[in-house]
Protein backbone atom coordinates (compact mmCIF):
# COMPACT_ATOMS: atom_id res chain seq x y z
CA UNK A 1 0.00 0.00 0.00
CA UNK A 2 2.93 2.54 0.76
CA UNK A 3 4.65 1.22 -2.28
CA UNK A 4 1.54 1.86 -4.21
CA UNK A 5 1.88 5.75 -2.41
CA UNK A 6 5.21 6.51 -3.71
CA UNK A 7 4.50 5.59 -7.13
CA UNK A 8 1.05 7.38 -7.68
CA UNK A 9 3.16 10.21 -5.66
CA UNK A 10 6.29 10.01 -7.44
CA UNK A 11 3.56 10.31 -11.02
CA UNK A 12 2.34 13.62 -9.83
CA UNK A 13 5.59 15.04 -9.26
CA UNK A 14 6.41 13.88 -13.06
CA UNK A 15 8.92 11.52 -12.30
CA UNK A 16 7.42 9.13 -14.69
CA UNK A 17 7.40 12.06 -17.36
CA UNK A 18 10.81 12.90 -16.59
CA UNK A 19 11.98 9.51 -17.53
CA UNK A 20 10.10 9.06 -20.46
CA UNK A 21 10.89 12.62 -21.65
CA UNK A 22 14.67 11.30 -20.81
CA UNK A 23 14.59 8.10 -22.89
CA UNK A 24 13.31 10.12 -25.85
CA UNK A 25 15.52 12.71 -25.72
CA UNK A 26 18.50 9.38 -26.01
CA UNK A 27 16.81 7.58 -28.82
CA UNK A 28 16.71 10.82 -31.08
CA UNK A 29 19.84 11.50 -29.52
CA UNK A 30 20.98 7.52 -31.03
CA UNK A 31 19.00 8.83 -34.37
CA UNK A 32 21.30 11.65 -34.76
CA UNK A 33 24.48 9.62 -34.26
CA UNK A 34 23.21 6.92 -36.71
CA UNK A 35 22.69 9.58 -39.35
CA UNK A 36 26.04 11.24 -38.95
CA UNK A 37 27.75 7.92 -39.05
CA UNK A 38 25.72 7.18 -42.06
CA UNK A 39 27.49 10.34 -43.67
CA UNK A 40 30.82 9.72 -42.59
CA UNK A 41 30.76 6.20 -44.11
CA UNK A 42 30.02 7.90 -47.05
CA UNK A 43 33.03 10.14 -46.98
CA UNK A 44 35.59 7.75 -48.15
CA UNK A 45 33.40 6.48 -51.49
CA UNK A 46 32.88 9.91 -52.33
CA UNK A 47 36.28 11.02 -52.47
CA UNK A 48 37.56 8.42 -54.25
CA UNK A 49 35.29 8.75 -56.76
CA UNK A 50 36.14 13.10 -56.72
CA UNK A 51 39.94 11.75 -56.90
CA UNK A 52 39.52 10.10 -60.02
CA UNK A 53 38.61 12.80 -61.78
CA UNK A 54 39.80 15.95 -59.79
CA UNK A 55 43.43 15.01 -58.64
CA UNK A 56 44.39 18.62 -58.42
CA UNK A 57 41.94 19.71 -55.47
CA UNK A 58 43.85 18.12 -52.97
CA UNK A 59 43.60 20.90 -50.73
CA UNK A 60 39.92 20.14 -50.16
CA UNK A 61 40.13 16.52 -50.27
CA UNK A 62 42.29 16.39 -47.76
CA UNK A 63 40.31 19.06 -46.02
CA UNK A 64 37.15 16.52 -45.85
CA UNK A 65 39.76 13.55 -44.73
CA UNK A 66 41.03 14.98 -41.93
CA UNK A 67 37.26 16.45 -41.05
CA UNK A 68 36.05 12.77 -41.16
CA UNK A 69 38.85 11.90 -39.16
CA UNK A 70 38.32 14.16 -36.49
CA UNK A 71 34.89 13.05 -36.32
CA UNK A 72 35.28 9.57 -36.24
CA UNK A 73 37.71 9.64 -33.38
CA UNK A 74 34.99 11.79 -31.31
CA UNK A 75 32.95 9.20 -29.29
CA UNK A 76 29.01 10.19 -29.30
CA UNK A 77 27.59 8.42 -26.50
CA UNK A 78 24.54 9.18 -25.34
CA UNK A 79 26.98 10.21 -21.54
CA UNK A 80 28.11 13.06 -24.27
CA UNK A 81 24.18 14.80 -23.68
CA UNK A 82 25.37 15.42 -19.56
CA UNK A 83 28.38 17.13 -20.82
CA UNK A 84 27.54 20.35 -22.31
CA UNK A 85 31.88 20.52 -23.64
CA UNK A 86 31.98 16.80 -25.16
CA UNK A 87 28.49 18.12 -26.92
CA UNK A 88 30.24 21.26 -28.37
CA UNK A 89 32.92 19.67 -29.84
CA UNK A 90 30.68 16.77 -31.48
CA UNK A 91 28.78 19.44 -32.39
CA UNK A 92 31.83 21.21 -34.24
CA UNK A 93 33.19 18.52 -35.87
CA UNK A 94 30.16 17.45 -37.52
CA UNK A 95 29.90 21.15 -38.46
CA UNK A 96 33.71 20.97 -39.87
CA UNK A 97 33.41 18.20 -41.71
CA UNK A 98 29.44 20.21 -42.89
CA UNK A 99 31.85 22.47 -44.01
CA UNK A 100 34.60 20.48 -46.09
CA UNK A 101 31.35 18.54 -47.71
CA UNK A 102 30.12 21.22 -49.05
CA UNK A 103 33.20 23.33 -49.85
CA UNK A 104 33.77 19.33 -52.44
CA UNK A 105 30.61 20.00 -54.51
CA UNK A 106 31.47 23.64 -54.82
CA UNK A 107 34.72 22.52 -56.44
CA UNK A 108 32.86 19.48 -58.29
CA UNK A 109 31.07 22.39 -60.09
CA UNK A 110 34.38 22.89 -62.36
CA UNK A 111 34.26 19.03 -63.55
CA UNK A 112 31.60 18.17 -66.16
CA UNK A 113 33.10 14.95 -66.72
CA UNK A 114 33.09 13.80 -62.63
CA UNK A 115 29.55 15.42 -63.00
CA UNK A 116 28.01 13.08 -65.34
CA UNK A 117 29.99 9.94 -63.78
CA UNK A 118 27.23 7.66 -62.81
CA UNK A 119 28.89 6.70 -59.49
CA UNK A 120 29.53 10.69 -58.48
CA UNK A 121 26.06 11.56 -59.22
CA UNK A 122 24.55 8.68 -57.14
CA UNK A 123 26.92 9.43 -54.15
CA UNK A 124 25.57 13.06 -53.97
CA UNK A 125 21.84 12.21 -53.76
CA UNK A 126 23.02 9.89 -50.94
CA UNK A 127 24.72 13.11 -49.62
CA UNK A 128 21.84 15.11 -50.05
CA UNK A 129 19.35 12.60 -48.46
CA UNK A 130 21.68 11.91 -45.73
CA UNK A 131 22.17 15.75 -44.75
CA UNK A 132 18.17 15.54 -44.64
CA UNK A 133 17.89 12.89 -42.39
CA UNK A 134 20.84 14.52 -40.39
CA UNK A 135 18.42 17.71 -40.34
CA UNK A 136 15.66 15.74 -39.52
CA UNK A 137 16.76 13.74 -36.79
CA UNK A 138 18.12 17.30 -35.34
CA UNK A 139 15.02 18.42 -34.87
CA UNK A 140 13.13 15.77 -33.62
CA UNK A 141 16.44 15.66 -30.89
CA UNK A 142 15.56 19.90 -30.79
CA UNK A 143 12.31 19.14 -29.93
CA UNK A 144 12.48 16.07 -27.66
CA UNK A 145 14.91 17.94 -25.45
CA UNK A 146 12.78 21.00 -25.36
CA UNK A 147 9.96 18.52 -24.09
CA UNK A 148 12.32 17.78 -21.48
CA UNK A 149 14.24 20.67 -19.96
CA UNK A 150 10.78 22.29 -19.89
CA UNK A 151 9.50 18.91 -17.59
CA UNK A 152 12.31 19.07 -15.65
CA UNK A 153 12.22 23.34 -15.21
CA UNK A 154 8.77 23.22 -14.65
CA UNK A 155 6.87 24.04 -11.13
CA UNK A 156 6.46 20.66 -9.43
CA UNK A 157 8.60 18.61 -11.71
CA UNK A 158 11.65 20.62 -10.89
CA UNK A 159 11.36 19.98 -7.44
CA UNK A 160 11.76 15.97 -8.70
CA UNK A 161 14.17 16.88 -11.27
CA UNK A 162 16.71 17.99 -8.28
CA UNK A 163 15.67 15.29 -5.85
CA UNK A 164 16.87 12.33 -8.65
CA UNK A 165 19.70 14.70 -10.38
CA UNK A 166 18.46 15.46 -14.21
CA UNK A 167 19.78 18.61 -15.22
CA UNK A 168 19.11 20.30 -18.67
CA UNK A 169 20.35 18.72 -21.61
CA UNK A 170 22.57 20.42 -24.23
CA UNK A 171 20.43 21.72 -27.18
CA UNK A 172 21.95 21.99 -30.95
CA UNK A 173 22.28 25.63 -31.97
CA UNK A 174 21.61 26.94 -35.08
CA UNK A 175 25.39 27.09 -37.31
CA UNK A 176 24.56 29.53 -39.50
CA UNK A 177 22.71 32.24 -37.54
CA UNK A 178 23.89 34.90 -38.94
CA UNK A 179 22.31 33.60 -42.63
CA UNK A 180 18.98 32.93 -40.88
CA UNK A 181 18.67 36.51 -39.21
CA UNK A 182 19.39 38.28 -42.34
CA UNK A 183 17.01 35.60 -44.40
CA UNK A 184 13.29 37.80 -43.48
CA UNK A 185 14.44 40.61 -45.43
CA UNK A 186 13.59 38.89 -48.57
CA UNK A 187 10.05 38.81 -47.46
CA UNK A 188 10.45 42.86 -47.27
CA UNK A 189 9.82 42.53 -51.14
CA UNK A 190 6.28 43.45 -52.22
CA UNK A 191 6.11 41.65 -55.18
CA UNK A 192 7.40 38.10 -54.68
CA UNK A 193 9.53 36.87 -57.79
CA UNK A 194 7.81 34.84 -60.02
CA UNK A 195 9.40 31.38 -60.21
CA UNK A 196 12.71 31.35 -61.90
CA UNK A 197 14.63 28.65 -62.72
CA UNK B 1 12.19 76.69 -22.16
CA UNK B 2 8.83 75.83 -24.04
CA UNK B 3 11.16 74.96 -27.65
CA UNK B 4 13.01 72.88 -25.52
CA UNK B 5 10.40 71.11 -24.20
CA UNK B 6 9.05 71.15 -27.65
CA UNK B 7 12.57 69.65 -29.17
CA UNK B 8 12.07 66.96 -26.52
CA UNK B 9 8.38 66.01 -27.42
CA UNK B 10 9.50 65.49 -30.90
CA UNK B 11 12.36 63.38 -29.88
CA UNK B 12 10.21 61.41 -28.32
CA UNK B 13 7.34 61.20 -30.58
CA UNK B 14 10.70 60.19 -32.97
CA UNK B 15 11.73 57.48 -30.36
CA UNK B 16 8.22 56.06 -30.25
CA UNK B 17 8.03 55.90 -34.17
CA UNK B 18 10.92 54.51 -34.28
CA UNK B 19 10.11 51.95 -31.79
CA UNK B 20 6.74 51.39 -33.65
CA UNK B 21 9.12 50.78 -36.98
CA UNK B 22 11.43 48.35 -35.31
CA UNK B 23 8.44 46.34 -33.76
CA UNK B 24 6.55 46.20 -37.27
CA UNK B 25 10.27 45.52 -38.69
CA UNK B 26 10.44 42.87 -36.16
CA UNK B 27 7.04 41.47 -36.23
CA UNK B 28 6.79 41.22 -40.19
CA UNK B 29 8.97 38.28 -41.13
CA UNK B 30 7.06 36.39 -38.38
CA UNK B 31 4.01 37.23 -39.50
CA UNK B 32 4.93 36.93 -43.06
CA UNK B 33 6.49 33.22 -42.43
CA UNK B 34 3.90 31.61 -41.72
CA UNK B 35 4.07 28.12 -43.20
CA UNK B 36 1.72 26.42 -44.94
CA UNK B 37 -0.37 23.89 -43.27
CA UNK B 38 -0.69 20.25 -44.05
CA UNK B 39 -3.96 19.65 -45.72
CA UNK B 40 -6.03 16.91 -44.28
CA UNK B 41 -5.74 13.40 -45.67
CA UNK B 42 -8.96 13.36 -48.03
CA UNK B 43 -7.59 10.84 -50.07
CA UNK B 44 -4.89 8.90 -51.71
CA UNK B 45 -4.41 11.98 -54.23
CA UNK B 46 -4.66 15.07 -52.39
CA UNK B 47 -4.64 17.81 -55.09
CA UNK B 48 -4.37 21.13 -54.19
CA UNK B 49 -4.36 23.49 -57.29
CA UNK B 50 -7.12 21.84 -59.42
CA UNK B 51 -4.36 20.13 -61.52
CA UNK B 52 -5.68 16.58 -62.26
CA UNK B 53 -8.98 16.19 -63.46
CA UNK B 54 -11.16 13.67 -61.31
CA UNK B 55 -10.68 11.04 -63.71
CA UNK B 56 -6.70 11.34 -63.12
CA UNK B 57 -7.17 11.25 -59.33
CA UNK B 58 -9.93 8.49 -59.55
CA UNK B 59 -7.37 5.90 -61.47
CA UNK B 60 -4.95 7.02 -59.65
CA UNK B 61 -6.44 6.31 -56.46
CA UNK B 62 -7.67 2.89 -57.86
CA UNK B 63 -3.82 2.24 -58.75
CA UNK B 64 -2.65 3.17 -55.27
CA UNK B 65 -5.53 1.21 -53.87
CA UNK B 66 -4.67 -2.41 -55.23
CA UNK B 67 -0.90 -1.53 -54.09
CA UNK B 68 -2.23 -1.16 -50.64
CA UNK B 69 -4.84 -4.45 -51.04
CA UNK B 70 -1.89 -6.71 -52.88
CA UNK B 71 1.64 -5.37 -50.63
CA UNK B 72 0.04 -3.89 -47.92
CA UNK B 73 1.91 -0.61 -48.67
CA UNK B 74 0.60 3.05 -48.60
CA UNK B 75 1.88 5.87 -51.05
CA UNK B 76 0.34 9.01 -51.35
CA UNK B 77 0.42 11.98 -53.60
CA UNK B 78 0.18 15.66 -52.27
CA UNK B 79 0.17 18.83 -55.13
CA UNK B 80 0.29 22.07 -53.35
CA UNK B 81 0.84 25.65 -55.14
CA UNK B 82 3.44 26.22 -52.96
CA UNK B 83 6.05 25.50 -49.73
CA UNK B 84 7.30 28.75 -49.23
CA UNK B 85 8.72 29.60 -46.86
CA UNK B 86 9.53 26.44 -45.77
CA UNK B 87 12.03 24.30 -48.43
CA UNK B 88 10.22 21.18 -49.98
CA UNK B 89 11.90 18.90 -47.75
CA UNK B 90 11.05 20.95 -44.53
CA UNK B 91 7.50 20.72 -45.77
CA UNK B 92 7.09 17.30 -46.85
CA UNK B 93 8.71 15.79 -43.55
CA UNK B 94 5.36 17.97 -41.82
CA UNK B 95 3.22 16.57 -44.20
CA UNK B 96 4.37 12.46 -43.52
CA UNK B 97 4.59 13.11 -39.87
CA UNK B 98 1.24 14.63 -40.13
CA UNK B 99 -0.51 12.05 -42.12
CA UNK B 100 1.54 9.00 -40.82
CA UNK B 101 1.49 6.92 -44.24
CA UNK B 102 2.25 3.04 -43.96
CA UNK B 103 1.64 0.61 -41.51
CA UNK B 104 2.71 1.02 -38.07
CA UNK B 105 6.25 -0.57 -36.94
CA UNK B 106 6.22 -1.41 -40.77
CA UNK B 107 6.75 1.87 -41.60
CA UNK B 108 5.88 1.36 -45.20
CA UNK B 109 4.43 4.53 -46.59
CA UNK B 110 5.97 7.07 -48.92
CA UNK B 111 4.37 10.59 -50.43
CA UNK B 112 5.37 12.07 -53.47
CA UNK B 113 5.06 16.20 -53.01
CA UNK B 114 4.58 18.78 -55.78
CA UNK B 115 4.95 22.27 -55.34
CA UNK B 116 4.02 23.54 -58.67
CA UNK B 117 4.17 27.57 -58.51
CA UNK B 118 8.00 26.44 -57.15
CA UNK B 119 8.63 23.85 -59.73
CA UNK B 120 9.73 21.48 -56.54
CA UNK B 121 8.98 18.14 -55.48
CA UNK B 122 10.09 15.54 -53.58
CA UNK B 123 9.61 11.90 -52.58
CA UNK B 124 9.44 11.09 -49.18
CA UNK B 125 10.27 7.79 -48.09
CA UNK B 126 9.41 5.94 -44.86
CA UNK B 127 11.98 4.00 -42.87
CA UNK B 128 10.60 0.54 -44.13
CA UNK B 129 11.21 1.52 -47.64
CA UNK B 130 14.35 3.30 -47.44
CA UNK B 131 15.88 -0.18 -48.58
CA UNK B 132 13.71 -0.22 -52.02
CA UNK B 133 13.07 3.52 -52.70
CA UNK B 134 16.77 4.36 -52.29
CA UNK B 135 17.66 7.98 -52.28
CA UNK B 136 19.37 6.94 -55.43
CA UNK B 137 16.79 5.56 -57.19
CA UNK B 138 14.06 8.12 -56.26
CA UNK B 139 16.06 10.59 -57.83
CA UNK B 140 16.23 8.62 -60.69
CA UNK B 141 12.38 8.28 -60.52
CA UNK B 142 12.00 11.79 -60.36
CA UNK B 143 14.81 13.23 -63.08
CA UNK B 144 14.10 10.33 -65.67
CA UNK B 145 9.91 9.35 -65.28
CA UNK B 146 8.48 12.80 -63.57
CA UNK B 147 10.73 15.60 -64.41
CA UNK B 148 10.47 15.11 -68.48
CA UNK B 149 6.84 15.06 -68.68
CA UNK B 150 6.20 18.01 -66.14
CA UNK B 151 8.86 19.45 -68.06
CA UNK B 152 6.02 19.29 -71.18
CA UNK B 153 3.25 20.54 -68.68
CA UNK B 154 2.04 16.84 -68.32
CA UNK B 155 1.52 16.74 -64.49
CA UNK B 156 -1.26 14.21 -64.77
CA UNK B 157 1.28 11.78 -66.83
CA UNK B 158 4.28 12.38 -64.66
CA UNK B 159 2.54 11.52 -61.13
CA UNK B 160 1.63 8.59 -63.19
CA UNK B 161 5.16 7.61 -64.31
CA UNK B 162 6.08 8.22 -61.17
CA UNK B 163 3.98 6.31 -59.11
CA UNK B 164 3.60 3.37 -61.59
CA UNK B 165 7.68 3.33 -60.83
CA UNK B 166 7.37 3.43 -57.57
CA UNK B 167 4.83 0.94 -57.57
CA UNK B 168 7.23 -1.32 -59.53
CA UNK B 169 10.14 -1.25 -56.76
CA UNK B 170 7.99 -1.67 -53.64
CA UNK B 171 6.85 -4.32 -55.25
CA UNK B 172 10.00 -5.76 -55.13
CA UNK B 173 10.33 -5.03 -52.09
CA UNK B 174 9.50 -7.88 -49.26
CA UNK B 175 7.07 -6.91 -46.81
CA UNK B 176 4.67 -8.35 -44.34
CA UNK B 177 1.49 -9.74 -46.24
CA UNK B 178 -1.08 -7.23 -45.69
CA UNK B 179 -3.93 -7.50 -43.24
CA UNK B 180 -7.28 -7.62 -45.08
CA UNK B 181 -9.30 -5.16 -42.70
CA UNK B 182 -6.59 -3.09 -42.41
CA UNK B 183 -7.80 0.69 -41.89
CA UNK B 184 -11.34 -1.21 -39.95
CA UNK B 185 -9.36 -2.69 -37.14
CA UNK B 186 -9.69 -0.49 -34.17
CA UNK B 187 -6.18 -0.60 -32.75
CA UNK B 188 -7.40 0.26 -29.29
CA UNK B 189 -8.43 -1.14 -26.02
CA UNK B 190 -12.33 -0.58 -26.27
CA UNK B 191 -14.17 -2.20 -23.43
CA UNK B 192 -17.85 -2.79 -22.86
CA UNK B 193 -18.69 -0.69 -19.84
CA UNK B 194 -21.20 -4.10 -18.48
CA UNK B 195 -18.34 -5.81 -19.20
CA UNK B 196 -19.38 -8.75 -16.02
CA UNK B 197 -15.53 -9.42 -16.10
CA UNK B 198 -14.55 -6.23 -15.08
CA UNK B 199 -17.65 -5.87 -12.65
CA UNK B 200 -17.40 -8.58 -10.57
CA UNK B 201 -14.14 -8.56 -9.55
CA UNK B 202 -14.50 -4.95 -8.47
CA UNK B 203 -17.57 -6.63 -6.50
CA UNK B 204 -16.02 -9.02 -5.12
CA UNK B 205 -12.73 -7.11 -4.01
CA UNK B 206 -15.10 -4.14 -2.82
CA UNK B 207 -17.08 -6.79 -0.70
CA UNK B 208 -13.91 -8.52 0.92
CA UNK B 209 -12.21 -5.10 1.86
CA UNK B 210 -15.41 -3.82 3.56
CA UNK B 211 -15.04 -6.88 5.50
CA UNK B 212 -11.87 -6.56 6.53
CA UNK B 213 -11.54 -2.83 7.02
CA UNK B 214 -14.28 -0.99 7.60
CA UNK B 215 -16.67 1.22 4.95
CA UNK B 216 -14.43 3.78 4.56
CA UNK B 217 -11.20 1.98 5.03
CA UNK B 218 -12.11 -0.57 2.84
CA UNK B 219 -13.65 1.66 0.33
CA UNK B 220 -10.67 3.77 0.14
CA UNK B 221 -8.49 0.70 -0.75
CA UNK B 222 -10.83 -0.32 -2.96
CA UNK B 223 -10.49 2.57 -4.95
CA UNK B 224 -6.63 2.92 -4.53
CA UNK B 225 -6.15 -0.96 -5.79
CA UNK B 226 -8.84 -0.31 -8.69
CA UNK B 227 -6.84 2.81 -9.79
CA UNK B 228 -3.49 0.98 -9.75
CA UNK B 229 -4.88 -1.72 -12.08
CA UNK B 230 -6.76 0.46 -14.45
CA UNK B 231 -3.69 2.63 -14.79
CA UNK B 232 -1.27 -0.63 -15.07
CA UNK B 233 -3.68 -1.54 -18.23
CA UNK B 234 -4.78 1.53 -19.84
CA UNK B 235 -1.62 3.94 -19.20
CA UNK B 236 -4.10 6.65 -18.54
CA UNK B 237 -3.81 8.29 -14.63
CA UNK B 238 -6.75 10.24 -15.12
CA UNK B 239 -8.81 7.89 -16.51
CA UNK B 240 -7.26 5.21 -13.65
CA UNK B 241 -8.13 7.89 -11.30
CA UNK B 242 -11.36 8.54 -11.94
CA UNK B 243 -12.42 4.58 -12.11
CA UNK B 244 -10.75 4.34 -8.70
CA UNK B 245 -12.85 7.18 -7.33
CA UNK B 246 -15.64 5.94 -8.91
CA UNK B 247 -14.94 2.65 -7.69
CA UNK B 248 -14.32 3.93 -4.10
CA UNK B 249 -17.84 5.83 -3.87
CA UNK B 250 -19.39 2.80 -4.99
CA UNK B 251 -18.01 0.48 -2.41
CA UNK B 252 -18.90 2.71 0.48
CA UNK B 253 -22.73 3.64 -1.46
CA UNK B 254 -23.44 0.30 -2.26
CA UNK B 255 -22.88 -0.58 1.72
CA UNK B 256 -25.84 1.07 2.44
CA UNK B 257 -27.97 -0.22 -0.80
CA UNK B 258 -27.46 -3.44 0.19
CA UNK B 259 -28.41 -2.72 4.16
CA UNK B 260 -31.49 -0.56 2.37
CA UNK B 261 -32.77 -3.09 -0.22
CA UNK B 262 -30.55 -6.61 0.32
CA UNK B 263 -30.51 -8.82 -2.81
CA UNK B 264 -30.16 -5.75 -5.27
CA UNK B 265 -26.20 -5.61 -5.23
CA UNK B 266 -26.07 -7.07 -8.70
CA UNK B 267 -27.73 -4.02 -10.23
CA UNK B 268 -25.47 -1.75 -8.23
CA UNK B 269 -22.55 -3.59 -9.25
CA UNK B 270 -23.83 -3.13 -12.87
CA UNK B 271 -24.19 0.50 -12.26
CA UNK B 272 -20.59 0.67 -11.49
CA UNK B 273 -19.48 -0.88 -14.06
CA UNK B 274 -20.91 1.27 -15.55
CA UNK B 275 -18.88 4.10 -14.69
CA UNK B 276 -15.81 1.99 -14.31
CA UNK B 277 -15.26 0.84 -17.72
CA UNK B 278 -17.15 3.89 -19.24
CA UNK B 279 -13.95 5.62 -18.46
CA UNK B 280 -12.19 4.02 -20.46
CA UNK B 281 -14.57 3.09 -23.19
CA UNK B 282 -14.38 6.53 -24.01
CA UNK B 283 -10.87 7.41 -24.20
CA UNK B 284 -10.60 4.68 -26.66
CA UNK B 285 -13.58 5.39 -28.67
CA UNK B 286 -11.61 9.13 -29.29
CA UNK B 287 -8.60 7.45 -30.10
CA UNK B 288 -9.84 4.49 -32.29
CA UNK B 289 -12.12 7.27 -34.33
CA UNK B 290 -9.34 9.35 -35.27
CA UNK B 291 -7.32 6.42 -37.14
CA UNK B 292 -10.78 5.14 -38.88
CA UNK B 293 -12.38 8.34 -39.90
CA UNK B 294 -12.80 8.56 -43.39
CA UNK B 295 -12.17 6.29 -46.81
CA UNK B 296 -8.09 6.60 -46.12
CA UNK B 297 -6.08 7.34 -43.50
CA UNK B 298 -2.28 6.39 -42.55
CA UNK B 299 -1.54 3.43 -40.78
CA UNK B 300 0.51 4.96 -38.43
CA UNK B 301 4.24 5.03 -40.34
CA UNK B 302 7.35 7.29 -39.46
CA UNK B 303 9.51 8.68 -41.86
CA UNK B 304 13.44 9.69 -41.00
CA UNK B 305 14.18 12.23 -44.03
CA UNK B 306 14.93 9.15 -46.37
CA UNK B 307 13.69 10.21 -50.26
CA UNK B 308 14.94 13.03 -52.65
CA UNK B 309 13.81 16.43 -54.47
CA UNK B 310 14.15 17.71 -57.74
CA UNK B 311 12.96 20.19 -59.91
CA UNK B 312 11.66 20.62 -63.56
Amino acid sequence: MLAALATLSLTNCGYNAIQSNDEQVKSSWSEVVNQYQRRADLVPNLVNSVKGFAQQEKDVLLGVTNARAKVGSIQATPEVLNDPGAFAKFQAAQGELTNALSRLLVVTENYPQLKSDALFRDLVVQLEGTENRITVARNRYIKAVQDYNVTIRSFPTNLTAIAFGYKEKPNFTVENEKEISTAPKVDFNPTPAAPAK
Amino acid sequence: MLANFGIRAGLAAMNAARACILALVMCWPVAAAADVAVPPLSGRVVDQTGTLSSGDIASLTQTLKNLEARKGSQVAVLIVPTTAPETIEQYSIRVAEAWKIGRKKIDDGALLVVAKNDRHMRIEVGYGLEGSLTDATTKRIIDEDIAPKFKAGDFAGGITAGVNRMIRVIDGEQLPAPEPPHWQSPGSFNIDPFNPFLIIPVLLLGGLMRSTMGRLMGSAATGGLVTLVAWYLFGSLLAAVLAGVIASVFVMFSDSITSAAPGRRGRGGGWSGGGYGGSYSGGGGSSSSSSDSGGFSGGGGSFGGGGASGSW
